[in-house]
C-alpha cells in the first residue's frame, strides 16, 4: 500500500489534517476559537478511526470513532464552552511563548518525531511508520501547548489533544486491543475531569484561571 | 502546425488575461456586493472605471520625479509578461519554456518595487508607511511562496509551470498532505500579495490601516488607471495560477488543434468563476486582520509549507 | 600571463612604496590611483586569460628560508581575479577623480599594497605565500580603516577589526599547519596529496571557517564588518566589500573544494550551509534597521556572502553524495554570484561615496530627494539596487534563481536530516533575498527619493568626469552580466570543472538551466518580453489618454502646505529611516536582533515631549564582548531559580527532557 492507493490517500490525509489542526491550536488567539479547532479535531480524528475500521476490516475501531466523535467532538467542546462563558473568563489565550516562536518550535518538533519514528520502525509498514510519525508530531504538540500557554483551559486543552495524538498511534496500528485504547482514553479524561475541577477551584479562590498566580501561594518564596 | 497554434495559443491566451482582469475584478466585487445584501454596481464597471481614468490627465506634484511617471507602466508591463507565463485553458504555449515559477514571483517583485518606489517618491507619509509595509509583508510571503514551489518541484521535478501543470493533470500523485499544506501556503500568499481581505481591504482608504493603496495615493489620471489595472491583472494571474496547477482538469495539451481548445476554455471559464466565488465568500465571511498579525500569518503559512514539504520527503523516502 | 600578473604585484608593492613621496601633490595621488586603475583592468585580463588558456604555474627564485615561494594560475583563481580586477579599476578611477590635491599618505600608500595581498592571495600556490598575501591584506585595509582616528567610532572598529584580522590569521596557520601535517611541506602539491581524513577534515574545515570565513564576514564573526566597511574611505569600503570578502572566499573555496580532496562526506556541505543561511537572514535584516548608507550596504554584503556560502555548501555536499552535475549547478550559482555581487555592491559602495561627497552625509535621515540633483548616481544606483533586490532581468536574479533551484534540488542528496535542513535553508534564503529587496527600496527610496531632510542635501551636487564613469561602467555591466549568464557560466567552466569535478549546467548565450529536463532561465528573451509589454501599454496609452501631466503642490491626504520658512517642506512629515525599518523590526527584529522600541513619556506638568526610541543589538556583538563573566553570573541565576520553579516551568523542564532523549535517541539511530 502506498501512494496513489486510496485507503493509503484518505488515511494520510486524515493523519495531516488531524496534525494541522494540532497548529491550529497553537495558532489561535481565542479560546472560543482553540475550543472550536479541538472539537474539529476530535472530529476529524473520529473520521480517521472509522476510516480504518472500514480499511482494516476492525469493527471496534468504529466504536472509538463514535466514542471520539461524541466525547471530544461534542461533548467535551460544549462544556469548555459552557465553562468559559460561566467562569466569565478573559477571551483571549495567555501565552507564554509567543505565537510565531511556538509555531517554529513545532515545526522543529515534527521534523524530530519523524526522525525519531522512521529509523526505529524500519521494516514496517509504510503507513504505520507515518501514522506513527504524524502521531507522536501531535503528541508533542500537544505538550507545547500545555507548557506554551498560561490559561488553564488552553493547558487542558493541550492535554486532550496530546490524547488525540495517541488515539491516532493507536487506531494505524492493526490489532491494538480495544481495551487498552478505551482505558487510556478513560484516563486521559479522568485527567481532564479533575483539572476541570481543579480549575473551578482556582477560579473560586484566585478570580483567575492564570496557573502563574499560584506561584505567589507555595510558601516557599515572598 | 503545432508550432502555429502553439503561437495562436499564446496570443489567445494573452488578449484572454488581458481582458479577463477588469471583468474578473468587476465579478468579485457584485458576487461580494450580492452576499452582503447590497445590488452593487455592474460587472463592467471595473472597464467603464478604467477608460474615464484614462481620458484625463494626471495631476503630479511639483517635486515628482521621473519615477512616478515610469513606475506604473514598469509595474503593468511586469505584470502583463507574467501573466503571458502563467497556463490557462492550453498547456505548451509559445511562452511556455520560459514559464518559471520563481520567475514569476521575480516579475512580481518588480512590479511590487516599482509601487514601493513610486509611494516613496513624492516624500508623503503614507506613501512610505505602505511602502515599507508591503515591502515587509513580502519578505515573509515570499519564503512561503518558494516554500510552496519547493513542494511541487519536488512532485514535478521541476519549478517550470507548464511543467508542474501537466504532471498534475497526468495525475498519479494522489492525495497528498504535503500538497494540501501547499495549497495553504500559496492561498495565503495570494492573498497576501493581492492586499485581499484578510491582510489588506482593497475596497477602504483608511489610512492607517491601508497598505497597497497607500502607496498610490498621489496617482491619478492614466497613471491611476495603470495602477488599477495591474492589480486586476495580478489578481488574474494568482487565480489562473492557482487553477492551473490544483485545478488542472480541463486543459487542452499541448499541441493540440484550436477545437479542442473550446473545452479548455470552457473550463477555464468555470473554474475562473468558482475561485471568484471562492473568494468572495471568503471576503464577506471575515474581518479584516490587524496590521501585525499579518506576519504571523505569513509566518504560519510558511510554516506549513515547510511542513508539507517534510512530509514529502518523508514519503519520498519510504515509497 | 602568471608572469604578468606576478610582475603586477610587484610593480603594485613599488607603488606603494613610491606613494610615501607622490602622495605631498595632487598629480602624485592621481598617478597612483591611475597606476591601480591599469591594475585592476590588468588583473581582470589575466582572469579572462586565465579562464581561456590553461592553468600555469611558477616558482620564484626567493621565498621563505626554507624553500621558493610557489605561485599558480588556474581556473578558481583565475575566476576570482575576475571581480578583483572590476572592483579596483572602478574604486581607482572614482578614487582618481575624487583627489582635488595632496592626498594623507596614510590613505594613499596601503591602497596599491591592499590590492597586492589580494592579489598575491589569489595567485599563491603554497601555504606561506597565501598567508603572506592575505596578512597583508588584512594590514593593509587596516591602516585603511584606521585612516580617520580622530573619531572615536573609527578607532574602535580598527580595534576590533584588527583583532578579527589577527585571530583568522592564527586560525589559517593553524589550517595550514593541519594539512602539512608532519612533513611540514606547506606546498599546495603536497596538501593535495595527502587530504585529511575524519577528525582532521572537519578540524580543518572548522579553523577555515573561521579564517577566512571571518574575513568574508560570516555569522557569527560578521560584526567586525558593519563597524569596519564604512569607516575606510568610499572607494576602501567597495573594494573591501565587493573583492576582499570574495578573495576571503577564494582562500575557503581552494581549501574545501581542491585542498583537502574530492573524497569527502556530504555532511561537510552542513556547516556552510547553516552559516550561510544565518548570515544571509541577519545581514539582509540588519540592513533593514541599519540607519547609514554605507553600514547599510555593508550589512547586505554579510547577506549576499551568507548566499555565496549557502551555494557552496551545497557543491560540497552534492559532490559528496555523488551527484556531480547539481553540485556544478550549484558551485555556478556560487561563482556567479561572486562576480554578480561585487560588481553591483562596487557600484552602490561607490554610488554612497558620492553621496556622502555631494551631500556630505551618509546618514538616510539627513539626505532625500537626491534624484533631482545627482541623477547619474540615482540612476546608476538604481541598476545596483535593482540587481541587490534580485529582480529580472538584472544580475543578481541570475544568480539567486541559480542558488533557489540548486536550493530544491537538495532533497536529492537522500538523508532525511539534511533533507530537512535544506527545506529550512530554502526558506531562509528566499526571506534573505525578500529582506534585501525591502533594504535597497528602503536605501534608495529614502537616498534618492522624497524630499530633501537637510538644507545640504537640497543644494547638493554631483562631480563629473572620471567620477560619473566609474559609477556608469559597473552600471552597465550589471545589466551585461543579467542579461549573458549562460555565457558567463561558460566561462566559468574550467572553474566548475575544478571545483565540482563535472561540467556546467547546460548553458548557452540565451538561458541557463538548472538540470537536464529541469527549469531554465532565458534572461534575454524575458528583457524582451518585459520590454515588449511595457512598449505595448506605452503605445495603447499614447493611443487613448492625453499626453503630458499637469503639476501641483502633492496631495498628501489633504495635508496644508508647508509653511514658507520650510521651503521644502517639514523634513520630519517624510518616512525616517528608522519608521521604514518599524515592520520589520517588530516582526523579525525583536526575536533576532534584540531590538526594540520605548516611549520616554516625561511625568505630567513636565513641557517636554514625548520622545519614541528604538534600536537594537547584534547578539553575535554583545557575545563577544566580555561574555565569560556575563555567563558565569548568568549560571549562578539560572541554577538559583531551579529552586523555585512554577508548575508550568517544571513540565517545560520535563518536556525538555523528553526532547532531549529523543534528540539522542534519533542521534542514535543515525549512526
Amino acid at each position: 500500500m502506498s501512494f496513489g492507493h486510496l485507503p493509503y490517500d484518505v488515511a494520510h490525509l486524515l493523519g495531516g489534517g488531524v496534525l494541522l489542526l494540532s497548529f491550529v491550536l497553537l495558532y489561535q488567539r481565542r479560546i472560543g476559537a482553540v475550543i472550536n479547532a479541538f472539537a474539529m479535531q476530535g472530529t476529524l480524528l473520529a473520521l480517521a478511526a472509522a476510516w480504518q475500521g472500514y480499511v482494516q476490516g476492525a469493527p471496534g475501531l468504529y466504536l472509538t470513532a463514535v466514542l471520539a466523535l461524541a466525547a471530544k467532538g461534542v461533548l467535551i467542546p460544549l462544556a469548555l464552552h459552557a465553562i468559559v462563558r460561566r467562569l466569565d473568563l478573559h477571551r483571549t489565550v495567555e501565552t507564554a511563548l509567543g505565537i510565531g516562536p511556538s509555531l517554529v518550535a513545532g515545526v522543529g518538533l515534527v521534523g524530530l518525531a519523524i526522525l525519531v519514528v522512521l529509523p526505529a520502525t524500519e521494516g514496517a509498514r509504510a503507513l504505520a511508520r507515518e501514522d506513527l510519525a504524524l502521531a507522536l508530531s501531535v503528541v508533542l504538540l500537544g505538550m507545547l501547548m500545555m507548557i506554551s500557554r498560561r490559561n488553564a483551559i488552553s493547558q487542558v486543552i493541550g492535554l486532550l489533544s496530546l490524547e488525540n495524538g495517541l488515539i491516532l498511534a493507536a487506531i494505524g496500528v492493526a490489532g491494538m486491543p480495544l481495551v487498552v485504547e478505551l482505558s487510556t482514553a478513560a484516563l486521559v479524561l479522568m485527567v481532564a475531569v479533575v483539572a476541570a475541577v481543579f480549575a473551578f477551584q482556582i477560579r473560586e479562590r484566585f478570580d483567575t484561571l492564570d496557573t502563574h498566580h499560584l506561584e505567589e501561594h507555595r510558601g516557599e518564596r515572598r | 502546425m503545432a508550432a502555429i497554434w502553439s503561437v495562436l495559443a499564446q496570443l489567445l491566451h494573452i488578449a484572454l488575461i488581458l481582458a479577463a482582469a477588469p471583468l474578473l475584478t468587476g465579478v468579485v466585487r457584485w458576487l461580494k456586493a450580492r452576499m452582503m445584501g447590497r445590488r452593487g454596481p455592474h460587472p463592467l464597471q471595473p472597464v467603464r472605471d478604467l477608460t474615464k481614468l484614462l481620458r484625463k490627465r494626471p495631476v503630479l506634484a511639483e517635486n515628482a520625479s521621473a519615477i512616478s511617471r515610469a513606475a506604473p507602466y514598469v509595474a503593468v508591463g511586469a505584470a502583463m509578461a507574467a501573466a503571458a507565463l502563467v497556463p490557462s485553458f492550453a498547456r505548451g504555449m509559445v511562452f511556455a519554456p520560459l514559464a518559471d515559477l520563481i520567475l514569476v514571483a521575480g516579475l512580481l517583485a518588480v512590479g511590487r518595487v516599482a509601487m514601493a518606489l513610486a509611494g516613496m517618491d513624492v516624500g508623503t507619509q503614507f506613501g512610505g508607511l505602505g511602502a515599507a509595509r508591503e515591502m515587509s509583508f513580502a519578505a515573509i510571503a515570499e519564503p512561503a511562496l518558494v516554500i510552496a514551489a519547493l513542494t511541487l518541484a519536488i512532485l514535478a521535478g521541476t519549478t517550470n509551470l507548464d511543467a508542474i501543470a501537466g504532471a498534475f493533470r497526468e495525475g498519479g500523485l494522489g492525495l497528498r498532505v504535503s500538497l494540501g499544506l501547499a495549497l495553504v501556503a500559496l492561498l495565503a500568499v495570494a492573498v497576501a500579495e493581492n492586499a485581499r481581505i484578510p491582510v489588506d481591504n482593497p475596497a477602504t482608504h483608511l489610512e492607517l490601516t491601508m497598505v497597497h493603496e497607500a502607496m498610490i495615493l498621489e496617482a491619478s489620471g492614466r497613471h491611476l488607471a495603470l495602477w488599477d489595472y495591474a492589480a486586476m491583472l495580478r489578481l488574474t494571474l494568482w487565480l489562473a495560477l492557482l487553477a492551473a496547477v490544483f485545478l488542472p482538469f480541463g486543459q487542452a495539451p499541448s499541441g493540440s488543434a484550436p477545437h479542442v481548445w473550446v473545452v479548455g476554455l470552457l473550463a477555464w471559464v468555470v473554474k475562473m468563476g468558482g475561485l471568484a466565488l471562492a473568494l468572495a465568500g471568503f471576503e464577506s465571511a471575515i474581518a479584516k486582520m490587524r496590521v501585525f498579525r499579518v506576519p504571523e500569518f505569513l509566518g504560519a503559512a510558511l510554516l506549513l509549507g515547510l511542513l508539507g514539504a517534510v512530509y514529502l520527503f518523508v514519503s519520498t523516502g519510504l515509497s | 600571463m602568471l608572469t604578468v600578473l606576478v610582475l603586477l604585484v610587484g610593480a603594485l608593492a613599488a607603488l606603494g612604496g613610491a606613494a610615501m613621496p607622490l602622495a605631498r601633490s595632487a598629480a602624485g595621488a592621481r598617478l597612483v590611483h591611475a597606476g591601480c586603475v591599469a591594475a585592476g583592468v590588468v588583473l581582470a585580463a589575466g582572469g579572462l586569460a586565465g579562464l581561456l588558456g590553461g592553468p600555469a604555474a611558477l616558482e620564484l627564485p626567493f621565498g621563505p628560508p626554507w624553500g621558493p615561494a610557489r605561485l599558480a594560475l588556474d581556473a578558481l583563481s583565475s575566476w576570482f581575479l575576475l571581480p578583483l580586477g572590476i572592483a579596483v579599476a572602478c574604486a581607482s578611477l572614482f578614487a582618481l577623480g575624487g583627489v582635488h590635491g595632496a592626498v594623507p599618505a596614510r590613505e594613499l600608500v596601503p591602497w596599491p599594497l591592499f590590492v597586492a595581498g589580494m592579489a598575491l592571495t589569489l595567485l599563491a600556490a603554497d601555504g606561506f605565500t597565501l598567508l603572506l598575501g592575505f596578512e597583508a591584506m588584512s594590514l593593509a585595509s587596516w591602516v585603511l580603516v584606521a585612516h580617520d582616528h580622530a573619531q572615536a567610532e573609527n578607532r574602535r572598529a580598527a580595534r576590533i577589526y584588527l583583532v578579527f584580522a589577527g585571530f583568522g590569521g592564527l586560525a589559517l596557520i593553524l589550517a595550514c599547519g593541519l594539512m602539512a601535517g608532519g612533513a611540514g611541506d606547506v606546498a599546495f602539491a603536497a596538501f593535495r596529496d595527502a587530504p585529511p581524513e575524519g577528525w582532521r577534515a572537519a578540524a580543518v574545515l572548522a579553523l577555515v571557517l573561521a579564517g577566512a570565513g571571518s574575513k568574508a564576514g560570516l555569522a557569527p564573526l560578521h560584526v567586525w564588518l558593519p563597524l569596519a566597511h564604512p569607516a575606510a574611505p568610499s572607494h576602501v569600503s567597495a573594494v573591501m566589500s565587493g573583492a576582499m570578502t570574495k578573495v576571503a572566499l577564494y582562500v575557503l573555496a581552494r581549501f574545501v573544494f581542491d585542498l583537502m580532496g574530492p573524497a569527502q562526506p556530504f555532511w561537510l556541505g552542513a556547516p556552510l550551509i547553516a552559516l550561510g543561511a544565518a548570515s544571509a537572514v541577519i545581514g539582509a535584516l540588519r540592513a533593514n534597521l541599519e540607519e547609514d548608507t554605507k553600514t547599510l550596504l555593508a550589512c547586505s554584503t554579510i547577506e549576499n556572502v551568507g548566499l555565496i556560502a549557502i551555494g557552496l555548501g551545497l557543491a560540497l555536499a552534492f559532490r559528496g553524495a555523488d551527484l556531480p552535475a547539481l553540485a556544478a549547478l550549484a558551485a555556478g550559482a556560487a561563482l556567479l554570484h561572486v562576480l554578480n555581487h561585487a560588481v553591483f555592491k562596487t557600484l552602490l559602495f561607490l554610488a554612497a561615496g558620492e553621496v556622502l561627497h555631494g551631500a556630505l552625509s551618509r546618514r538616510i535621515d539627513r539626505l532625500g530627494g537626491l534624484i533631482h540633483r545627482m541623477p547619474w548616481t540615482a540612476w546608476a544606483a538604481l541598476a545596483g539596487v535593482a540587481a541587490a533586490a534580485a529582480l529580472p532581468p538584472l544580475s543578481g536574479f541570475a544568480s539567486e534563481w541559480l542558488l533557489l533551484q540548486a536550493l530544491l534540488s537538495a532533497w536529492r542528496v537522500g538523508d532525511l536530516a539534511f533533507q530537512m535542513g535544506a527545506a529550512a535553508a530554502t526558506a531562509l534564503a528566499a526571506l534573505a533575498t525578500a529582506l534585501a529587496a525591502a533594504a535597497m527600496v528602503r536605501f534608495w527610496g529614502l537616498v534618492f527619493l522624497g524630499r530633501p531632510r537637510t538644507p545640504r542635501a537640497a543644494g547638493a551636487e554631483e562631480s563629473g568626469g572620471a567620477v560619473r564613469i566609474a559609477l556608469v561602467v559597473p552600471a552597465v555591466l550589471t545589466v551585461l552580466l543579467g542579461l549573458v549568464p549562460g555565457l558567463m557560466l561558460d566561462l566559468a567552466e574550467p572553474a566548475l570543472r575544478l571545483m565540482a569535478g563535472a561540467a556546467a549546467p547546460r548553458a548557452d548565450l540565451l538561458a541557463v538551466g538548472a538540470a537536464e529536463g529541469g527549469a531554465r532561465y532565458w534572461p534575454i528573451l524575458v528583457a524582451a518580453l518585459v520590454a515588449a509589454a511595457i512598449g505595448l501599454v506605452v503605445w495603447l496609452v499614447r493611443r487613448r489618454a492625453p499626453a503630458g501631466v499637469a503639476r501641483g503642490p502633492a496631495w498628501d491626504c489633504g495635508f496644508m502646505a508647508p509653511p514658507h520658512h520650510l521651503p521644502f517642506g517639514d523634513p520630519a512629515t517624510q518616512p525616517s529611516a528608522a519608521g521604514f525599518g518599524q515592520p520589520l523590526r517588530r516582526m523579525l527584529g525583536e526575536s533576532l536582533l534584540a531590538a526594540r522600541e520605548g516611549v520616554a513619556m516625561p511625568p505630567p506638568g513636565d513641557t517636554r515631549p514625548a520622545v519614541l526610541e528604538s534600536g537594537f543589538h547584534d547578539p553575535a556583538l554583545a557575545a563577544l564582548e566580555g561574555p565569560l563573566p556575563r555567563w558565569r553570573e548568568a549560571l549562578a541565576t539560572q541554577a538559583e531559580k531551579l529552586r523555585d520553579l512554577s508548575i508550568r516551568q517544571c513540565l517545560g523542564l520535563t518536556f525538555g527532557a523528553v526532547v532531549l532523549m529523543l534528540a539522542l535517541l534519533a542521534w542514535l539511530e543515525g549512526r
